[in-house]
């Protein structure tokens, strides 16, 4: 791609230098942009973060001094990330695996392959919609509470869980199918001629090999479920603190309870929330945009490392 | 006796024996068939529930509830406080400052995004110097990846206040004070913020694109003395244009659909701002459909405004339905030279 040489921008016709130039400050601006936010929140959170927060529950108080931290929140962010992973990554590897494999028939992938990118594109506001409408059934209502009069809630950690699960899946599929297209055709037939059968070469040679576009997708998707803030505001039921559901055993008790997560902390926090407490705000914002970054290096690392792998020579 | 306790082992036996054994290619295929179709199978549920749901907020205002008319925010409230009795429902509303507040800043969005991201994908791919490109392929990520909530936070608590207090002059704030009062929370600072959260998801496509371009074509395009610029601009990007326009299709659906970024500093007042108004139109308050609902969400279970917030949920997830088929046509060419995507 690169046509490099000893050719110097100053032959050129002006219109073409003042495009240059352009060019320059449109990818300047994108620096400036990712630096300014990355620096500004840094300062804010190092200003206003204090380790305590981090292990006290928020309370519901006019002094600031008391309305505690976002133990309750970061709980609720970790619980959701984990539940919707859990559910979108085999299911993102098994249509991955399923449209690249088998695409059989070849309408129906066409169709399948169409409907990921349709789930990709819904905003998480309308998955949020679908989620209370469809949760709210009384088919659903082990999945949530049912309140005195005996409808459904519709929100708990279990239903946010779930859509956010739909969030994560498009990226799931994406990093999956990219990683078994790079994979060759010989290594495919290589095994075929050893006797394994489709099934056990999938399973053996294709999702080892794809292991590291698998672990990038899954990465992103967790990015995106931490960061999403409408599914938790329309899902998780808005207390501030874990409210556990009290009929039923432990692990349950919380996933049908409702919560926050750190989105939602913020978002409350923010003069556009009820709470208007900036400090705090800019606190959880902190450790939300730490864990963010996190996961994106956590990508990056997986990309360098992937390495050349055996069958390349 | 036992023969039959025998047999009934064996078969019980045989089933486990199925389930661990490695699986037949077919029992695998159809497996993995029935569990990727529960994709549709969930588009489909969507679609079906929430417009059953929404159908009342459409049935009882017709297609003037895309038309202007009254104050919505009036018109909202009036919903809310609806009499009790399903016989007294009041449904009336006429959506049109919601419709064209998404409309204008999702087009002011898209079109600077574009500019932008054309020129900074051409940057990354042909003229920064190697460390700067090593840097900006994970920024953009980065860039992708900040949630709106934080980008919402800094516009509410950094930007809006100094539009508020530096750009809008008393003079402009009191010309209009009659009709919308302007704190800062604007139009611009929505466009403005939306533009850097949708870019860098064109950037990635399009310079991916662009890296693809067969290499026999710049290469054609140099060795006929074109400079490095003119080889980008009238060959590169050319080929590329599918992929911009996939990439435009795709950022208008996530900036559709954007509600709390939005919800924080779009202003939240049901107000269409006027082009008429000179620059002030720039600084003038507005609400898309998505921040609405964020707005409104403790009104969901009230049954009449439940269902027209459904209304605005079904409007937006049709919206994007189309977009996302539009994007994955407009890709389909680049695929024919093996090109992106």
């Amino acid at each position: 791609m690169e046509v490099r040489g000893a050719q110097s921008s100053k032959s050129w016709p002006l219109v073409d230098r003042i495009a240059l130039w352009a060019c320059w400050a449109a990818g300047m601006l994108l620096l400036a942009a990712a630096a300014a936010i990355v620096i500004y929140m840094g300062i804010r959170g190092i200003q206003y973060l204090r380790p305590e927060q981090i292990f006290s529950s928020p309370q519901a108080d006019l002094d600031q001094s008391k309305s505690g931290g976002f133990l309750d929140p970061l709980i609720g962010t970790f619980i959701l990330t984990v539940l919707g992973t859990l559910l979108a990554a085999p299911l993102g590897v098994a249509i991955a695996v399923w449209l690249v494999e088998y695409g059989r028939p070849f309408g129906l992938a066409r169709l399948v392959e169409s409907g990921v990118e349709v789930v990709a594109g819904t905003p998480s506001i309308v998955l949020a919609i679908f989620g209370l409408i469809l949760f709210s059934n009384g088919a659903f209502k082990i999945l949530s509470f049912q309140a005195e009069g005996g409808s459904v809630f519709g929100r708990s950690f279990l239903v946010a869980g779930v859509m956010m699960s739909l969030i994560a899946l498009p990226l799931v599929v994406g990093g999956t199918r990219e990683a078994l297209q790079a994979i060759p055709r010989h290594v495919r037939e290589a095994s075929y001629a050893l006797g394994k059968t489709r099934g056990a070469t999938i399973r053996r040679v294709l999702l080892p090999a794809a292991r590291p576009g698998i672990a990038t997708g899954t990465a992103l998707g967790m990015g995106r479920i931490a960061g999403d803030t409408a599914v938790v505001v329309i899902l998780l039921g808005a207390t501030q603190q874990l409210s556990s559901f009290d009929g039923a055993p432990w692990p349950f008790s919380t996933l049908r309870g409702t919560g926050s997560t750190l989105t939602s902390y913020v978002f409350n926090n923010s003069p556009a929330g009820e709470g208007n407490a900036p400090d705090k705000a800019y606190a959880a914002a902190f450790v939300l945009l730490g864990i963010v970054v996190f996961l994106n290096f956590a990508v990056d690392t997986i990309v360098r490392r992937r390495g050349a792998p055996a069958w390349s020579e | 006796m036992t023969t039959e306790v025998a047999r009934g082992e064996a078969r019980f036996s045989g089933l486990a024996r199925a389930l661990r054994e490695p699986w037949p290619d077919r029992r695998t295929e159809r497996v993995l068939a029935g569990v990727s179709s529960l994709v549709l199978v969930t588009i489909a549920g969507m679609v079906l529930f929430v417009f059953v749901k929404a159908w009342p907020s459409f049935s009882h205002n017709g297609l003037s509830w895309f038309g202007s008319g009254g104050n919505v925010d009036q018109q909202l409230g009036d919903i809310f406080n609806s009499p009790a009795n399903p016989d007294h429902y009041v449904y009336k509303l006429r959506a049109w400052p919601l419709l064209y507040g998404t409309f204008i800043t999702t087009a002011g969005a898209v079109i600077l995004g574009t500019v932008i991201s054309v020129l900074s994908a051409i940057f990354l791919v042909e003229f920064a110097p190697r460390r700067v490109r090593a840097v900006m392929g994970p920024v953009v990520r980065l860039l992708a990846a900040v949630p709106s909530v934080i980008y919402g936070l800094i516009g509410i608590l950094v930007i809006v206040p100094f539009v508020g207090n530096h750009l809008i002059s008393s003079g402009r704030k009191e010309s209009v004070i009659n009709v919308v009062q302007l704190t800062g929370a604007s139009l611009i600072v929505a466009v403005l913020i939306l533009t850097v959260m949708i870019t860098p998801i064109m950037v990635a496509i399009v310079s991916d694109a662009l890296r693809s371009v067969p290499r026999g074509w710049t290469e054609g395009a140099a060795a006929l003395g074109a400079n490095r610029w003119r080889i980008m601009w009238t060959v590169s990007v050319r080929a590329v244009r599918p992929a911009i326009v996939a990439a435009a299709v795709l950022a208008t659906a996530r900036a559709l659909g954007e509600a709390i970024m939005l919800s924080m500093v779009s202003g939240s007042v049901g107000f269409a701002p006027n082009p008429v108004d000179g620059i002030t139109f720039f600084f003038e308050p507005t609400r898309p459909l998505a921040a609405t609902i964020v707005d409104n969400a403790d009104g969901l279970s009230v049954e009449p405004f439940g269902q027209t917030l459904y209304a605005f949920a079904a409007l937006l997830l049709l919206s994007a339905m189309a977009l996302s088929l539009a994007g994955w046509a407009a890709k389909q060419p680049l695929k024919r030279y093996g090109i992106g995507v």
